[in-house]
């Protein structure tokens, strides 16, 4: 391995890199978030079936789907924490939790506007939503755990642990939420959507979900430049720092 | 394996000494099961349809309340400390107090989940898969319990936020425990959920005492 990686694992030598590269990961962000909304509102055609409303997907299936990826981000830099020592990984993890808190939130939101439309109720205790709850419930554990440890280095590593425990449950809770659903059909709410989906709408989601991942490291960096800040606040450095800014 | 059964026996002894800690999680046990039907009303075939996941919901209330108290006072009084220093290993002491946890409520509450299955009108067989249910099913709220315990060691608002921790993982248990039972009202063998219930164990008895251990000398630090 270079040292130079190793290097940048000190928060003070990452912290100016994360503040070169916040606004190409920014850029990127609203460019791609622009050229998918023109596709989904512009181009991409109404649906035969579901009318105007399915547009909603272009937020809703790049959320859910950043909102799992995430959680799985984070829990690998709270493991990397933990197993290397090193001081980012934790803060890392720490400014990545309310951004894949926030996406698991609007998927959940989204899809209980597109649901109103198209099956006639704003929430089914279908297997993925069910699931999607669950994870706002382990993000919210996580930050609230974090947050009622006093000493950062104990908190990072606290998380961590809860992190890595969630992790490992995220898809027993899904293959269990699925099996239960199974068995209480209740209000039988089919998800399947027509079998193939025009190019043009793959397209539009696509671009969505990659603003959606940049937006992603762009605020996961700010937030870890505050968090950095924060945490040196007693370092000569930080505080020049602090002063210029 | 000496420090196991040291430990085992003096959190028995402890708890023996003080009988209301473990009688109070089993009156309380019944007495949120017993709210249910003043609730939601008498009405017998909605009351054994929700009888399972009501037992369920009363008895993963009831570990969390007795879970704060896992390591409180051992961790108040400096013993986990010495735990923690001990030759033993760690994880024979951990896991002879999650055992401990499980013989002082989850044994006692499915001894007597089958008595609330019958003020439900649940049928003999249902109850005897609420049993079993309760039986392997409770020592995982034991085992992953203790690692929430852990980590909220010391830690302001401890026992809401146990709640917003350990609940979530619960699932899978609530899941498949209920399920078993409903499974078998509506004529399904259950073996298939108890199974289940079963590999859940096994992956809880890998994954707690690991994360209990890892969680105790974090705190310990």
């Amino acid at each position: 391995m270079n040292s130079e990686l190793f290097r940048l694992a000190a928060p003070q030598a990452f912290f100016p890199v994360a503040g070169k590269m916040l606004p190409w990961f920014s850029f990127l962000a609203g460019a791609l978030a622009l050229a998918g909304l023109y596709v989904a509102f512009f181009v991409a055609p109404t649906d035969a079936t579901q009318g105007e409303a399915y547009r909603i997907i272009f937020i809703h299936v790049p959320a859910a789907w950043m909102s799992m990826f995430i959680y799985v981000m984070m829990a690998g830099w709270a493991g990397f924490g933990l197993a290397m020592n090193t001081r980012l990984s934790g803060m890392m993890s720490s400014a990545l939790a309310p951004t894949g808190a926030m996406f698991t939130f609007i998927a959940l939101w989204t899809g209980a506007l597109w649901g109103k439309p198209t099956w006639g109720t704003y929430w089914a205790w279908d297997a993925r939503m069910t699931s999607e709850l669950v994870l706002l419930f382990l993000y919210l554990g996580f930050i609230a755990l974090k947050g009622a440890i006093q000493d950062p280095a104990r908190a990072d590593r606290a998380g961590a642990i809860l992190a890595l425990v969630g992790v490992v449950n995220v898809p027993i809770i899904y293959f269990s939420v699925q099996w239960w659903n199974t068995l209480h059909q209740g209000a039988s709410v089919s998800l399947t959507r027509a079998p193939s989906m025009a190019a043009v709408m793959l397209l539009g989601m696509l671009l969505m979900a990659l603003a959606a991942w940049m937006y992603s490291i762009a605020v996961a960096l700010a937030r870890l430049r505050r968090i950095i800040l924060e945490r040196e606040r007693d370092a000569e450095w930080a505080k020049l720092q602090r002063s210029t800014a | 394996m000496t420090g196991f059964l040291t430990v085992l026996r003096r959190e028995l002894r402890i708890a023996l000494r003080r009988k209301g800690d473990a009688l109070n999680v089993l009156v309380f046990f019944v007495v949120v099961a017993s709210l249910f039907p003043l609730g939601v009303g008498p009405e017998p075939n909605q009351l054994r349809a929700m009888a399972a996941g009501v037992a369920w919901i009363a008895a993963l209330l009831a570990a969390l309340l007795s879970l704060a108290r896992l390591f409180a006072a051992d961790y108040a009084d400096g013993t986990l400390e010495q735990m923690l220093v001990a030759p033993q290993p760690l994880a024979a002491v951990v896991l002879a107090k999650i055992c401990a946890h499980w013989l002082l409520t989850g044994l006692p509450l499915a001894l007597v989940a089958p008595l609330i299955g019958l003020q439900y009108g649940l049928p003999a067989d249902a109850l005897c898969v609420l049993l079993v249910s309760l039986l392997v099913g409770t020592p995982v709220l034991s085992l992953l319990g203790a690692a929430g315990a852990a980590l909220t060691l010391g830690v302001r608002g401890g026992g809401a936020l146990l709640g917003l921790l350990v609940l979530p993982l619960f699932v899978p248990v609530l899941v498949f425990g209920a399920g078993a039972v409903t499974a078998s009202l509506i004529g399904i063998n259950p073996a298939a959920h108890l199974s289940l219930l079963g590999a859940f164990l096994a992956v809880s008895l890998l994954v707690g005492p690991w994360a209990s251990c890892a969680a105790l000398r974090v705190a310990l630090d």
